[in-house]
């Protein structure tokens, strides 16, 4: 086999963004173009190991973080009832704070202001779990942007980082997702980049990740220097990136490979 | 304790062939890759995983450093009598794990 990274760069440096946003009609979940087998690992209840990533999760949310300190449940009941439909309006605005919050930066948000705890670091088992386990209370339900004006400064900083050009590369997160979603990237498929699954298990990291991880994976691709985690700039694209993708339904906890 | 999945059917009938499918979170560390600091990792993976129905072996894998992150595993069994079922996982680092399921034959 010759050599294939000189011609993909070469192709890559020939796109240019005309960023065209995906229709509605014609948003298709990164779900859609998967093998059939990571399809079914994805939706067997006993194969995905996802579960294993939300069954911790449901435990912390029985868990009281001290004795004189109540459990995640103690406030919030059944998480089938309180937590259904919230991962799916996430990220919010969050008045305490007078800016946009994502769902992990909630859960944290809870364990500062109402449990008097340490927040988790991000990417933790903990706050995978966690997130897991309250977004999967949402599987199947469409994405469903909140109507708030809060939140439209947000959302033109996300599109505008999503359209612009970052990176050693000079590309777009626009040029892959919008104006080339269904070509190939070398092996992979390039999908059209809808935030559906997460947090996910992905087969390349052999674990569960966040949005955050993914959005950092391609902006090392991009040889971008990724946004540290929980960053403004991160919150603004999961916000914007959200509003592209609905009303796709959310599957966490999805299979990708 | 690693954590589990395991899925058993309730009951069945006799003579019935039964599917059984087992997933335990472990990072299953091949034992080849270098941390951050530059050095390998060492090896720290599942090595055999047995199913025992009512203390007869009734399945049994190896597995290796090439098996992926939170093995999963399905089997088959045919259910004879109203029993218990274990499974034992044991690798390295003396990693050893049982869970039990009952398994109950009308
Ligand atoms: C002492 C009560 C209390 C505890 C304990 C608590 N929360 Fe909350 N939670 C609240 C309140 C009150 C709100 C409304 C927003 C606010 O005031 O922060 C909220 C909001 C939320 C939301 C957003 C809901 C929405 O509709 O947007 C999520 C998600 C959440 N909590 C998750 C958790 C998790 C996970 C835990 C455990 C780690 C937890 N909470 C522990 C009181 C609590
Ligand atoms: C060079 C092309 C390319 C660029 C530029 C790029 N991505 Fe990606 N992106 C991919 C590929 C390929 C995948 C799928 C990877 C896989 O499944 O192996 C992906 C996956 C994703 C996913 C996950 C979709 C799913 O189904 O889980 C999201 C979200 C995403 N990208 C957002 C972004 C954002 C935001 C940017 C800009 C910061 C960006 N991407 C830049 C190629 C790109």
């Amino acid at each position: 086999m010759r050599g294939r990274s000189a011609p993909v760069l070469g192709l890559l440096l020939a796109w240019s963004a005309t960023a065209a946003e995906i229709p509605v009609s014609e948003r298709r979940s990164g779900f859609d173009a998967m093998s059939p087998d990571i399809q079914a690992m994805q939706q067997d209840e006993m194969a995905n190991p996802g579960l294993l990533w939300l069954q911790d999760g449901a435990d912390l949310w029985g868990k009281a973080p001290s004795p004189d300190r109540p459990a995640c449940a103690g406030c919030h009941g059944e998480a089938g009832a309180s937590m259904r439909g919230v991962a799916v309006r996430y990220p919010v605005y969050d008045a305490a704070t007078a800016a946009p919050i994502d769902l992990e930066g909630r859960i944290n948000a809870c364990r500062a202001r109402h449990q008097g705890a340490a927040p988790f670091p991000r990417e933790s088992r903990e706050l995978l779990g966690l997130t897991t386990y309250v977004a999967a209370q949402s599987r199947g339900l469409p994405i469903a942007p909140p109507d708030d004006p809060r939140l439209a400064s947000a959302r033109a900083v996300g599109k505008a980082l999503f359209t612009q050009r970052m990176g050693q590369l000079g590309l777009s997160c626009a040029a892959c997702h919008d104006d080339h979603a269904g070509r190939r990237l070398g092996a992979a498929l390039i999908p059209q980049g809808h935030p559906t699954g997460y947090p996910l298990y992905r087969l390349e990291w052999q674990g569960v990740g966040s949005v955050q991880r993914r959005l950092r994976n391609c902006m090392t691709g991009m040889r971008a220097e990724p946004f540290a985690n929980g960053a403004p700039e991160f919150v603004a694209l999961e916000r914007y990136l959200m509003d592209r993708a609905s009303p796709l339904p959310l599957e966490t906890p999805a299979v990708r490979p | 304790m690693a954590r589990t999945l395991i899925s058993v059917p309730k009951t069945a009938e006799a003579g019935e062939i039964v599917t059984i499918k087992t997933l335990i979170s472990h990072p299953m560390e091949t034992g080849f890759r270098p941390g951050a600091d530059g050095r390998i990792m060492a090896r720290d993976i599942i090595t055999d995983f047995t199913c025992l129905y009512d203390g007869e072996e009734v399945f049994r894998a190896e597995t290796f450093p090439a098996t992926a992150a939170n093995p999963y595993l399905t089997f088959t069994t045919r259910a004879t009598r109203t029993g218990t079922l274990s499974f034992i996982w044991r690798g390295d680092n003396g990693f050893e794990q049982t869970e039990t399921a009952t398994l109950t034959v009308t």
